[in-house]
């Protein structure tokens, strides 16, 4: 590596792709490459979070049995594949900590952030290139901490990855020390790498668009990701400061949070909601555009209803910072701001009703070719819907009296984080994998590991409602501790079964992306016949993105338009006389 | 066997509860129904063929308003059908004679009760270790404490979940309609022993209620006579 610095010093103003294997691969300032990062990254600690959730499933169906395939893991953590309470606490946490905040945020906004909002509004790169690549790499000090966790004494936090005060922020409660002080820690410094994104993002989306590329012309995706980065810019700050407060009342004797000291327990659901609630459309807005983004190519139809899209991504952005109290109706806060609570959560299912209905507009009267993207994108909305119904029954406060705290909840955020942004994730990497890589995804394999993953996926997280209804309550270590659960006990092995099964299938995906990337035949410039702005660049794109600078003449989605013989219009394509304007 | 449904309910307000969730299952289950259905028509419908071109439109505003207005009609109207059952259940507290404090610790649920004279703070006060006992169809009153973290009060047949925090008392309620002992599961997470956090509600016949309390606060000299009485029996709590 060090033979190649020179060679980058010494061409790095007349050579844009003879910058060396360091600047090349690991600190790149290109948007394209810190991308790719993030998606490594995140589906490395996919790995983590996917299996700690497969041994949290054999703890429940099996309660203490041996966990097969982890011997290997370390006393006090796993007693020779028996795994003990603490680590079944601590396995809930950070299976969810790792799956939130290092695998869907970088994934969805790191990883297609990068890489589609400079290619899709015309850009040569980011707004402020070295930001972004700092954004990268302070995320992975973040990660090797919440990861390292595990190892230090006491073990990993284990307080759930919502860390509800006291119990997160007094030692003695959990026994874990210096695991809670690293997970509030890491969550700081991971909170400065989504800031410094979302900066660029919005920086980027604002100033850099090319000539002729109007807001609303923007693809659905790049209004998303806007949206997403002016969420996770105001929110981030908050959970920053809840952060900050935790570490305060654990390390320097204060109690923001201890009632014994005049704190407020209270204080810390309140200012960690705040965030949670935008957080949980940041980690849903991207989705949604990737799928608004795949199915008008393969539908072949302009999306239904641009600008209800639009204004429907606008206003949950905007609800979603009053309907943070839904989390908390059995919390012992007031009970009469409950009720404002559940209106406002009512309400915010409009908007991403009108977005299910425009899916299915485009679908009417399309001529829909089922490649491997646009079925995640069908199986998004089909999963999506199902975790967007189950939403009303938590937000009606009488019912969420029975459901709370109940595999009913766990249910509901499965499908709208597995289902919806991880279906949402594989559709977007079959999607741009050809630009990304200069090369095709097997579609064969494709197809199984959508099928495999799709039914799998429902046998086993779609009985989690029945157990929820049933009073199943979730992170609770052995069900069988309890008579009024015994009837379910059948449910919880069906359940670790699909989910195993589904795991399988994802070696399926992981062959695939590695074969492909190598040996996957060669992609065209724009292998879907698709109209947005990276489908003019080469596959992979250069340095600078575009040979030539862009135009934009229309909107993203003209496709099947009676104006030209074949079914699709690209952006950039000047129609002499029809449309000359580029502004 | 598999349970699909919710378990037997023996709250006054638990049927309340439980019509909610039919009324909401039966609008989701239709939506769900409406949605997927014509989305498989679609899919079949407008699959690809050779020679037939996708209709090109960008949309109907007049469908727009249609799915905006029909389902927040809907979803408001659900919110404030449901605001009434919620003030029964949560706010409007009725009047009651039993009132029984509940403190939740890692990991015990301690019952105190105020003994015949129905106050707390004097002598005949006493704890029992997660056993809850109350007479049938009679609302109780319970002030929910806790020492160390939060915890959750939780009878899934009497359809009652409130979170217990510590620096607060937090009033509940319920009346049970049917004797019997239910589980009384922890359902927030609290700590290694979260897990089988567990006490056990048992409502009783009045008649038997009445022997247990005769049994627990037997007249004044004896009691004076028999201090082990306030001893802590974690099998259950039955005294003697």
């Amino acid at each position: 590596m060090t033979a190649h610095a020179p060679t980058a010093d010494a061409h790095a103003h007349a050579e844009h792709h003879d910058l060396g294997f360091v600047r090349t691969y690991l600190f790149s300032t290109d948007h394209k490459m810190i991308g790719k990062q993030f998606l490594f990254m995140s589906l490395f600690m996919m790995i983590i979070g996917g299996g700690l959730a497969l041994m949290i499933r054999w703890q429940l169906a099996w309660p203490e049995t041996q966990i097969p395939l982890t011997r290997w893991i370390p006393e006090p953590m796993m007693y020779d594949g028996f795994m003990p309470p603490e680590f079944y606490n601590a396995a809930v946490t950070m299976h969810a900590t790792i799956m939130v905040f290092f695998v869907v945020m970088p994934l969805l906004v790191g990883c297609f952030g990068n890489f589609l909002i400079p290619l899709m509004i015309g850009a040569g790169d980011m707004a402020f290139p070295m930001l972004n690549m700092l954004s990268f790499w302070v995320s992975v000090p973040a990660g090797i901490m919440m990861v390292g966790s595990f190892w230090v004494e006491g073990g990993a936090a284990a307080a759930g990855w919502t860390g509800y005060a006291p119990l997160s922020t007094v030692p003695e409660y959990t026994g874990v020390d210096m695991g809670q002080n690293l997970w509030a820690l890491s969550l700081i410094v991971l909170g400065t790498s989504s800031l410094m994104g979302a900066v660029n993002y919005i920086t980027t989306i604002i100033n850099m668009r090319a000539p002729g590329m109007t807001w609303f012309r923007m693809p659905l995706v790049i209004w998303s990701l806007f949206i997403t980065a002016i969420l996770l810019l105001l929110a981030l700050p908050v959970l920053t400061a809840g952060l900050g407060l935790m570490l305060f009342d654990r390390m320097a004797g204060t109690s923001f949070f201890l009632p014994s000291g005049g704190g407020e327990p209270l204080l810390w659901q309140h200012i960690f909601w705040f965030f949670g609630h935008p957080e949980v459309y940041i980690m849903i807005l991207p989705a949604m555009g990737i799928a608004s983004e795949i199915m008008p190519v393969f539908a072949r139809k302009p999306i239904f209803g641009y600008h209800a899209m639009v204004f429907s991504i606008i206003s949950i952005a905007f609800l979603s910072w009053i309907v943070w109290g839904h989390h908390m109706f059995q919390s012992g806060m007031n009970f009469t701001l409950g009720t404002s609570f559940m209106i406002t959560t009512m309400v915010i299912a409009v908007p991403s009703a009108i977005k299910t209905f425009n899916w299915l507009g485009t679908l009417w009267g399309g001529s829909i070719h089922f490649k491997v993207p646009m079925l995640w994108a069908l199986g998004f909305i089909a999963t999506f819907v199902v975790g967007g119904l189950s939403g009303i029954y938590m937000a009606n406060t009488p019912i969420d009296i029975f459901i709370h705290d109940t595999y009913f909840i766990v249910a509901h955020i499965h499908y709208v984080l597995f289902g919806g942004s991880i279906f949402a994730m594989f559709g977007a990497v079959t999607f741009w994998f050809p630009k990304m890589f200069g090369r095709m995804m097997n579609p064969a394999m494709g197809q199984i590991h959508f099928w495999g993953t799709f039914i799998f996926y429902n046998i086993g997280f779609f009985p989690m409602h029945i157990i929820g209804v049933g009073g199943h309550m979730r992170r609770i270590y052995n069900p069988t501790q309890y008579e009024f659960l015994a009837p379910m006990q059948d449910w919880n092995i069906f359940i670790t079964r699909g989910v195993l099964i589904m795991g399988l299938f994802q070696i399926v995906f992981a062959i695939n992306l590695f074969y492909s990337i190598f040996f996957g035949k060669k992609a065209g410039r724009n292998p879907w016949q698709s109209n947005t702005l990276e489908w003019e660049c080469p596959s992979p794109p250069g340095h600078g993105n575009f040979e030539t600078p862009v135009t934009v003449h229309r909107g993203p989605y003209e496709y099947s338009s009676p104006e030209v013989e074949e079914d699709f219009l690209p952006q950039t394509r000047d129609l002499a006389g029809a449309t000359g304007g580029s502004h | 066997m598999l349970n699909w449904w919710l378990p037997e309910n023996v709250s006054t307000y638990g049927a309340d509860i439980d019509g909610l969730f039919h009324l909401v299952y039966w609008i989701t289950m239709a939506t769900w129904v409406l949605v997927q259905v014509t989305m498989i028509v679609f899919l079949v419908m407008y699959r690809n063929r050779p020679g037939r071109r996708a209709t090109y439109t960008h949309g109907n505003n007049g469908l727009e308003i249609m799915w905006t207005i029909i389902p927040a009609l809907i979803v408001v109207w659900l919110g404030f059908r449901s605001v009434e059952t919620w003030n029964k259940i949560k706010i409007d507290l009725p009047k009651s004679d039993h009132v029984i404090e509940v403190t939740a610790k890692q990991f015990n649920w301690e019952m105190l009760y105020p003994g015949p004279d129905g106050e707390f703070e004097t002598d005949d006060d006493k704890m029992i270790e997660n056993d809850l006992r109350v007479p049938v169809n009679t609302p109780i009153i319970l002030n929910l404490k806790s020492t160390d973290v939060i915890h959750s009060f939780f009878v899934p047949q009497l359809r009652l979940k409130q979170d217990v925090m510590p620096g607060r008392t937090i009033k509940s309620w319920f009346e049970a309609t049917k004797a019997g002992t239910y589980e009384i599961p922890c359902a927030e997470l609290c700590g290694f022993g979260h897990s089988g956090m567990l006490g056990y509600l048992t409502v009783l016949e009045q008649a038997d209620y009445d022997a247990w309390q005769a049994e627990q606060w037997p007249a004044e000299q004896d009691q004076a006579l028999a201090p082990e009485n306030d001893d802590v029996n974690p099998e259950g709590g039955r005294i003697g």
